[in-house]
């Protein structure tokens, strides 16, 4: 068990693509961080150099307060589970999980405790002399969980573990993975493109884009108060709307780039005539009755209902020109259909205001 | 034989039922003539064989005066036991029993020989990352291009300078190099993900240990289905043998067959020659035979 520090981390390629432009991340011992990011962000990347398989080109990676650099997986002492699980087939699930341990030259009765206690932990005892072939996609996952802990690593380092199980299986394999690494206090890593899993695993999260870290917080801040249009983009779903605006003459509301105007309450505004974007959560917009607190109205083009809200797709109203497509969150049975024009009020202090230049929040 | 016969027939028989399984809707008729085509097939190949069989149970007069009776004649033991250690006179002397031998060492040491090296090479080739890597694959592609038969001269050349005439080792070592088998082990690497690599590195496995514990296992099929075409590959050689060995204690069944057949100074004992062509026959039979299971064991299992 040990905190992780990475301190400018880059990796280049063949001396020319640059996949990881200088990250540093911080993680306390027996925390969770989460990288997520669209593919190509270099998360997958970075995760490997902290795992020992991909060379640092420049930075260090440090695990327990020593630098790691120069390694080798083993040496740095850490777990990975895979994508693909990567169980070695032709043998059991107890020699799965027993074989790094016996590389190790631990002694049989040592390696005989640790794997029952794993496979206890897991679920996994009336298993373990199947071959990984004989077992089901979450049984994969677990052997290739048990492997990681009976080695009780300095850290563990997940890679997308559960993309390929189904919906519902991935639910249920969040949980007991967040509630199995908390139980164990191990220190982790743990890449995503989901950004569920992000959400509901991290202690840390680090969305990336483009090979940076554009926002290192807590789940909850980054959803609350995203760095970057990226990061608004990213993070929640439906998307946040984004609005192209300028703040009006009079400095008390925007105007909509598309035509009509909006007012958020409670949000400080730049100055007069600055160009900017304006960002408002789906579920942060409700329909009001009365036409003079709505912030502007929406004309509704399509209706999705998904039974504990409905989702309604439109048009700020007095938009003079069509795009700029607007997601309101409303809540299940609400009764809206296409061609409605609903005022809509932004809740207070829920509007979010990027540089129109930069995306970096105001 | 017949048992060869019997088992092969068998194993077309099982496999006509399978595929009767698969395609529900197929009709009789189509079956009796699917089966009539297997066994005219199975008959086909088999005949020669057990004709073969036959005349090496009858006596050389039975054999000379036409026609060949299709039943087996009653010369079986002695026929077998002067051709295995009556010193056959027509083979110089040499009793099958040593030809047996001196071709089951050159075959063995081919199939392994080769099987050792290509699986090493390929191993080089996927996994590990060295100058010149693509050079050395392509000089392996390209000796593709150069059978035994083009590099015979200089081959024997080599050989002779070596001291290596007669000798098993001669037989052997200028034959086990195979890009074939390295292309076959290549490609099937390639095919192991990468993961799975990556997953032993961070288990602590370091090349030796990833080669003997993953990678050996995960290529038994490909090891057996290699081994069985070595075999019989080395098994079968002809010009390579004919050319190093000199002595007739050296020669292999399948030279001291031509020679049996050849010699000039007496009649062609066409009895003794059967007995030596089936027991020539013998051991690659038995070598696909028992390496079958394995075979379909390799097939049912997809393990990766």
């Amino acid at each position: 068990m040990a905190n992780v520090e990475l301190k400018n981390v880059r990796k280049v390629y063949g001396g020319k693509v640059e996949a990881v432009k200088g990250v540093s991340i911080s993680i306390p011992d027996g925390q969770m961080c989460v990288l997520v990011g669209p593919s190509g962000c270099g998360k997958s990347t970075l995760l490997r150099m902290i795992a020992g398989l991909e060379t640092i080109t420049d930075g260090t990676v440090s695990i327990g307060d020593k630098v790691v650099n120069d390694l080798g997986p083993v040496e740095r002492d850490i777990a990975m589970v895979f994508q693909n699980y990567a169980l070695y087939p032709h043998m059991s699930v107890y020699d799965n999980m027993a074989y790094g341990l016996r590389n190790r030259g631990m002694a049989k009765d040592e390696i005989d405790r640790r794997v029952r206690e794993a496979a206890d932990t897991l679920g996994l005892a009336e298993f373990l002399q199947r071959r990984p072939r004989e077992l089901s996609g979450g049984q994969r996952q677990r052997v290739a969980m048990g492997r990681a802990i009976v080695r009780s690593p300095k850290a563990f380092l997940f890679d997308e573990p559960l993309s390929n199980l189904d919906a519902k299986l991935r639910g249920q394999m969040r949980v007991e993975i967040k509630s199995l690494q908390r139980r164990l206090g191990v220190t982790s890593v743990y890449v995503t493109h989901d950004q569920v899993e992000a959400m509901t695993l991290a202690d840390t999260l680090v969305v990336m884009n483009g090979g940076l870290a554009e926002q290192i917080d807590t789940p909850m801040a980054i959803y609350e108060k995203p760095a970057s249009t990226f990061v608004a983009g990213f993070i929640g779903s439906p998307a946040m709307n984004l609005m192209t605006a300028r703040v009006a003459e009079d400095g008390q509301g925007l105007t909509l780039a598309g035509g009509g105007s909006v007012k958020p309450r409670d949000t400080v505004l730049p100055e007069v005539g600055r160009e900017i974007l304006l960002g408002v959560r789906p579920e942060h917009m409700t329909v009001t009755s009365n036409r003079s607190t709505a912030d502007l109205t929406l004309k509704v083009t399509a209706v999705e209902i998904l039974g504990a809200d409905t989702l309604a797709h439109g048009q700020p109203a007095d938009a003079t020109q069509s795009g700029g497509e607007l997601i309101a969150r409303l809540p299940g049975g609400t009764r809206v259909e296409a061609g409605d024009v609903l005022p809509m009020a932004i809740n207070p202090g829920m509007a979010h205001l990027f540089d129109a230049r930069t995306g970096r929040r105001i | 034989m017949a048992e060869t016969t019997i088992n092969g027939a068998s194993t077309a028989a099982k496999l006509g039922r399978k595929e009767d399984g698969a395609m529900l809707g197929v009709s009789k008729t189509s079956r009796y003539i699917a089966h009539a085509v297997l066994i005219l097939g199975v008959l086909i190949v088999a005949f020669p064989i057990y004709y073969t069989f036959v005349a090496s149970t009858h006596s050389l007069q039975t054999i000379l005066r036409p026609p060949l009776p299709l039943l087996p004649g009653d010369r079986f033991f002695e026929n077998y036991y002067q051709a295995l250690f009556g010193g056959v006179r027509q083979t110089g002397g040499v009793g099958a029993d040593l030809l047996l031998f001196n071709t089951t060492v050159m075959a063995l040491g081919i199939a392994v020989g080769k099987i050792a090296i290509s699986l090493l090479s390929a191993y080089a080739i996927v996994f590990f990352r060295f100058p010149g890597r693509m050079l050395f694959f392509w000089l392996i592609f390209i000796t593709l291009m150069l059978p035994v038969e083009v590099r015979i001269l200089p081959t024997y050349k080599v050989m002779v300078d070596l001291g290596l005439i007669n000798t098993y080792a001669g037989l052997i070592i200028p034959l086990i190099a195979s890009a074939t088998a390295t292309l076959l082990f290549r490609t099937f690497f390639l095919t192991i993900p990468g993961e799975l690599v990556e997953a032993a590195r961070v288990d602590g496995a370091g090349p030796w240990r990833f080669f003997k514990d993953i990678l050996l296992p995960l290529s038994k099929t490909n090891l057996a289905a290699l081994f069985v075409i070595m075999f019989i590959y080395g098994w079968t050689q002809y010009l390579w043998p004919l050319l190093i060995t000199t002595s007739n204690d050296m020669n292999t069944i399948v030279i001291a067959l031509r020679r049996m057949i050849s010699f000039a100074d007496a009649e062609t004992q066409w009895h003794i020659v059967m007995v030596t062509a089936i027991l020539a026959m013998l051991p690659p039979v038995a070598v696909v035979v028992f390496m079958q299971r394995w075979f379909v064991k390799g097939l049912v299992e997809t393990e990766k």
